[in-house]
């Protein structure tokens, strides 16, 4: 196989005469990346956390809207969500508010059809993991909690969350990766973050190789770093006594 | 104080309380057994309503259980209630799961709660572990606990349900002490147990049930000494041969 190897092509200016190297290319793909990933996952946690909690609740309609909601964003394809928030949704808001949207700059009509469609995928995946910490929990602990006079909310507050919470922090470290994973596919509304960056340079340099490889090197390090600042988590919310407790 | 008239509730086909009327008094301490799924727990669990019931009547202190109008949190916060498996809250220090409700439910200041809870841990002789978590306690120190977290809210009266039920046999003791020193000074109480030197040595009355229906209430003599039913009869000679 005849390719020629040059991992000095990171440093070489780009071809578009911008000033930059191909490793300021990766390094912004990167940062869009994290800021894509970090900004849905924290509307996909509050967002679960709501819509987990109604599933459980003794109210037909909340737990019944919820259970709506959980289905429609787990079974339809990531990829076609995204094309629906992306081309759809603009024709669907009011004229005014699409008119200003796809008048906007173009890398924000992709960062925020993207970050709504990663946090929406997700939060329904992060319900479904609360839904089954809450309902792992022992069901005397509502009836204790209702017992010395909390309410509903309160026993959710004081009593049941704070425990479920801390039963699932190992799957939703799992969902945690899947979002950062997830986000390479906003590249192909023409977001630039960066499988996307990895793509460019190939298309610039003809060296493959070296990109993606770069590319899956710095997706893994992305992931080794979540997981250990998870795992940090893990281990200060244990419980003295209980499961994995000291 | 407790009054319930015609109470049943039922499951589909399936009938668990069947038209149940009994009273308990100021002071006085009810034990109520029988066989497993008798309706015993569902029984206690519908004085405070963590249980609903199709139909009749529950009053506790002047306020109908059954009522949609009932602030039911307000009653319970009034009503103390003891579990088969302790419950308590796993996450925190074992002062806090006495002082939270007092707090949050009754609005006491957070220094005030402690205060109680540490008072009640020394009555309950568990001072020194205040600060562990519920998890680092055997059972019996946990159902001592979770008296004490009961107590803490001044509950006009307690319903114990089958509180000795998941313990070591060595551990069963040390949660009656309590119970009986409880009933000593004149709380009103209404035990779910199997325990019959218990309820012997300490209750005024006993409810039998049987499939859902109080088949006997009477005092513990008449029902020790001579028992009505001869589904009582079963049960005691059952239960009272070891």
């Amino acid at each position: 196989m005849a390719y020629n190897w040059n991992w000095g092509v990171f440093l070489q200016p780009t071809a578009t005469g911008d000033d930059s190297t191909y490793l300021d290319w990766m390094f912004h793909g990167l940062q869009m990346t994290i800021g894509l990933s970090l900004s849905a996952w924290l509307i996909a946690l509050l967002l679960g956390a709501v819509v987990g909690v109604l599933r459980t609740v003794p109210n037909r309609w909340l737990s019944g809207l919820a259970t709506a909601y959980v289905e429609v964003f787990r079974n339809i394809p990531l990829l076609v969500q995204l094309f629906l928030w992306y081309f759809v949704m603009p024709e669907l808001l009011p004229e005014d508010l699409g008119n200003a949207f796809k008048q906007s700059n173009p890398i924000v009509q992709q960062f925020l059809s993207s970050m709504v469609c990663l946090a929406l995928f997700t939060s329904a995946r992060v319900a479904e993991q609360v839904r089954s910490g809450i309902n792992s929990l022992p069901p005397g602990q509502k009836n204790a909690g209702l017992a010395l006079g909390f309410t509903l909310p309160q026993t959710y507050r004081h009593v049941m969350l704070p425990m479920a919470v801390r039963l699932i922090v190992p799957p939703l470290t799992s969902e945690f990766l899947n979002i950062f994973k997830n986000s390479a596919v906003c590249s192909t509304i023409g977001l630039l973050e960066l499988a996307a960056q990895g793509r460019q340079l190939v298309d610039y340099t003809a060296q493959p190789y070296e990109s993606f490889i770069a590319v899956t090197i710095a997706y893994l390090l992305l992931n080794v770093v979540v997981m250990s600042g998870m795992r940090w988590v893990e281990v200060h919310v244990r419980v003295p006594g209980y499961i994995g407790g000291k | 104080m407790i009054s319930m008239n015609k109470v049943s509730k039922h499951y589909g086909s399936f009938q668990v309380l069947a038209d149940c009327t009994t009273q308990v008094h100021k002071g006085e301490v009810i034990v109520v057994c029988g066989p497993s799924g008798s309706g015993k727990s569902t029984l206690i669990k519908c004085v405070n309503g963590l249980e609903p019931f199709q139909s009749g009547e529950i009053i506790v202190n002047g306020v109908s259980v059954g009522d949609p109008k009932t602030n039911l949190s307000k009653l319970r916060s009034t009503v103390g209630m003891v579990f088969q498996n302790f419950e308590l809250f796993p996450h925190m220090r074992i002062i806090d799961n006495l002082a939270i409700a007092q707090v949050k439910v009754l609005g006491r200041n957070p220094e005030q709660a402690r205060e109680k809870g540490f008072k009640l841990l020394d009555r309950v002789g568990l001072r020194v572990q205040a600060e562990k978590y519920p998890g680092q306690l055997s059972g019996g120190q946990q159902q001592r606990v979770a008296i004490a977290r009961a107590l803490s809210m001044d509950p006009i009266c307690m319903l114990f349900d089958e509180p000795t039920s998941a313990l070591d046999p060595e551990m069963i003791n040390e949660v009656l002490d309590v119970m009986t020193e409880l009933a000593q000074e004149g709380m009103t109480m209404m035990c779910v147990t199997h325990e019959m030197g218990f309820a012997r040595r300490v209750a005024n009355r006993v409810i039998f049930m049987d499939q859902g229906r109080i088949v006997e209430d009477d005092s513990k003599e008449a029902f020790f000494g001579n028992p009505r039913s001869e589904r009582a009869q079963q049960f005691l000679a059952k239960i009272l041969h070891h």
